[in-house]
């Protein structure tokens, strides 16, 4: 506890706050002190403690002190603890709360919880030592021990040093990305000018690129060459799976419903949302038995070719007739369909002008549009 | 006799405002002919819009429906196009129903002074709107400045004239 200082418990320029937490102890080694219930506050360059019933008790230790860190587990009717080893205070210290102490090293204990998260923030600064990039003040000790063969990086001749570094790695990076610009701008020519394969040259390369940046390999279009191709031979496959079930179903299916039934088929290699749309989009101008329709609502819908929607309205219509109105819950059950597509097909027969709608409290109703046959 | 409401104020959807185009003009077209049957009943030329909104006008209480703030001020948006309805200040919080329009209003009254052999008599304003002789007449109870615009469509066919008086304004009709 000998290496605390009294401190103002405000932060110094170029000192942030990363982390902080109420209901904190601190005890000399493994005694309990008077400092029992405090906001601990960790910054960049500090670990301060200020006392929440007397906030004008604050102790700070530098983060230099610091040798390494334990976590200490809760038990029974005892907080988690963090236990902070230390060097030992320098002889030009300021002064605080203790002259001498006979333990190197403090606990803090987490009456309130907040231990881990504290632990880990105090773990990265404690590996980044951001303090020694941007000394906050005269008055933080400096580590004396030796740490074999780092350069201490400090005043204004650390900065520069580390800002040439900077500049280093981002020249690099830049001329990583140059090529990788110069290497997507000629794949992408090459497709839209259809000329020939991509070298094998090329999409090693390219493969390299993405990996470095931590992209998968995108296997499944690989086979397929490029994008488009793909779907093609997607939406094929998508007419053989959905023929028998849209059949079962009306006709029609939402796009969520057919990536359900279609995922599942294929079990691993899993279709993305994406390349189901893409697909779909593609059935009609491949002249395939099933197409995709887009509400105006947004809501997708996967039709057999043979559907008739608006065919579908008028008998809606009748439905609804005979019953007076209807809610898309309502008859969707009637009716046996989806209450998504139940909903579609009231929405269009509104917009037909066979219905209209009555939006209160109450719900939404859909009722015979009299206002246009009743004069 | 009470007021007959329309077929449409039974039917809960008129009290939603319609998002198809064409069942929308119905709607309104009947909203707006309801508004002025519904004045002319009640001789209301002048109304706030609190007033009309809290009312049976815009509300059926035995069907649980009321017709939300920002359609109404559609409906009475599209009886100011049609000519029947001006606004009384700027916050739109007011206005002038007009059942009739100015010119009809002339009309109804240049007939009362002729069936009753009034040519050619001068009127104080008040007389017109308040006397105890108008008191069974359509125009009983009109709002000044609408009478005065239909003298003034009057006196442009010749058959008023608006004159001063020493307490206010009067007309004499030809």
């Amino acid at each position: 506890m000998d290496r605390f200082v009294w401190a103002s418990g405000l932060l110094e320029l170029e000192e942030t706050l990363v982390i902080q937490q109420r209901g904190v102890r601190v005890y000399d080694g493994e005694e309990k002190v008077r400092f029992d219930s405090g906001v601990l506050l960790l910054s960049t360059h500090r670990l301060l403690w200020r006392d929440q019933k007397n906030h004008e008790c604050c102790i700070a230790l530098p983060l230099s002190q610091i040798v390494f860190i334990e976590e200490q587990a809760a038990g029974i009717g005892k907080s988690a603890k963090i236990v902070v080893h230390l060097h030992p205070a320098s002889s030009n210290k300021e002064p605080g709360p203790f002259q001498s102490s006979k333990y190197s090293y403090i606990k803090l204990s987490f009456k309130e919880h907040g231990q881990i998260e504290f632990y880990r923030r105090l773990s990265e600064e404690i590996t980044q030592r951001r303090w020694e990039n941007v000394p906050a003040a005269q008055t933080i000790q400096v580590n004396k021990s030796p740490q074999a063969g780092r350069i201490r990086a400090v005043g204004i001749v650390g900065i520069e040093r580390k800002l040439e570094e900077k500049r280093k790695e981002t020249d690099k990076n830049i001329s990583e990305a140059k090529d990788m610009v110069e290497l997507s701008k000629s794949i992408a020519n090459k497709i839209k000018e259809k000329q020939g394969d991509i070298t094998e040259d090329e999409t090693i390369r390219f493969k390299s690129y993405l990996l470095s940046m931590g992209i998968a390999n995108p296997v499944t279009r690989e086979t397929y060459g490029s994008g488009t191709h793909y779907h093609m031979q997607l939406a094929k496959q998508l007419a053989g799976i959905l023929q028998t079930p849209l059949e079962e179903r009306g006709g029609i299916m939402s796009l969520t419903e057919v990536y359900c039934m279609v995922n599942r088929a294929r079990g691993l290699e899993l279709l993305s949302p994406e390349d189901l749309v893409n697909a779909c989009k593609m059935l009609e101008s491949l002249k395939l038995p099933l197409r995709l329709r887009i509400f105006d609502s947004g809501v997708m819908v996967i039709e057999l070719q043979s559907h008739n929607e608006e065919e579908m309205v008028a008998s809606a219509l009748e439905t609804v007739s005979e019953k007076g109105s209807l809610t898309a819950d309502e008859f969707a059950k009637l009716v046996g369909m989806s209450v998504l597509l139940a909903k579609e097909r009231l929405l269009l027969a509104e917009k037909m002008g066979h219905l209209c709608r009555d939006d209160s409290v109450e719900g939404l109703r859909f009722y015979p549009n009299l206002f246009m046959t009743q004069s | 006799m009470s007021f007959a409401w329309p077929w449409q104020y039974s039917f809960p959807p008129f009290f939603t405002l319609q998002p198809n185009g064409d069942t929308r003009r119905k709607q309104l077209a009947a909203w707006c002919a309801l508004v002025l049957g519904y004045c002319r009943w009640q001789r209301l030329h002048a109304m706030t819009v609190r007033e009309a909104h809290d009312g049976p006008l815009f509300a059926n209480q035995r069907l649980q429906r009321k017709l939300p703030l920002e359609a109404v001020q559609v409906v009475l948006e599209e009886l100011r196009k049609q000519g029947n309805l001006e606004w009384l200040d700027k916050n739109k919080s007011s206005f002038l129903i007009m059942w009739k329009r100015p010119e009809e209003w002339g009309k109804l009254i240049y007939q009362w002074v002729s069936k009753n052999g009034l040519t050619n008599s001068v009127f104080t304003l008040y007389e017109l709107t308040s006397g105890d002789d108008t008191e069974n007449e359509e125009f009983h109870g009109l709002d000044e400045s609408m009478l005065l615009r239909a003298l003034q469509a009057l006196q442009q066919e010749h058959k008023a004239e608006i004159i001063t008086l020493d307490d206010g304004r009067g007309v004499k009709f030809f």
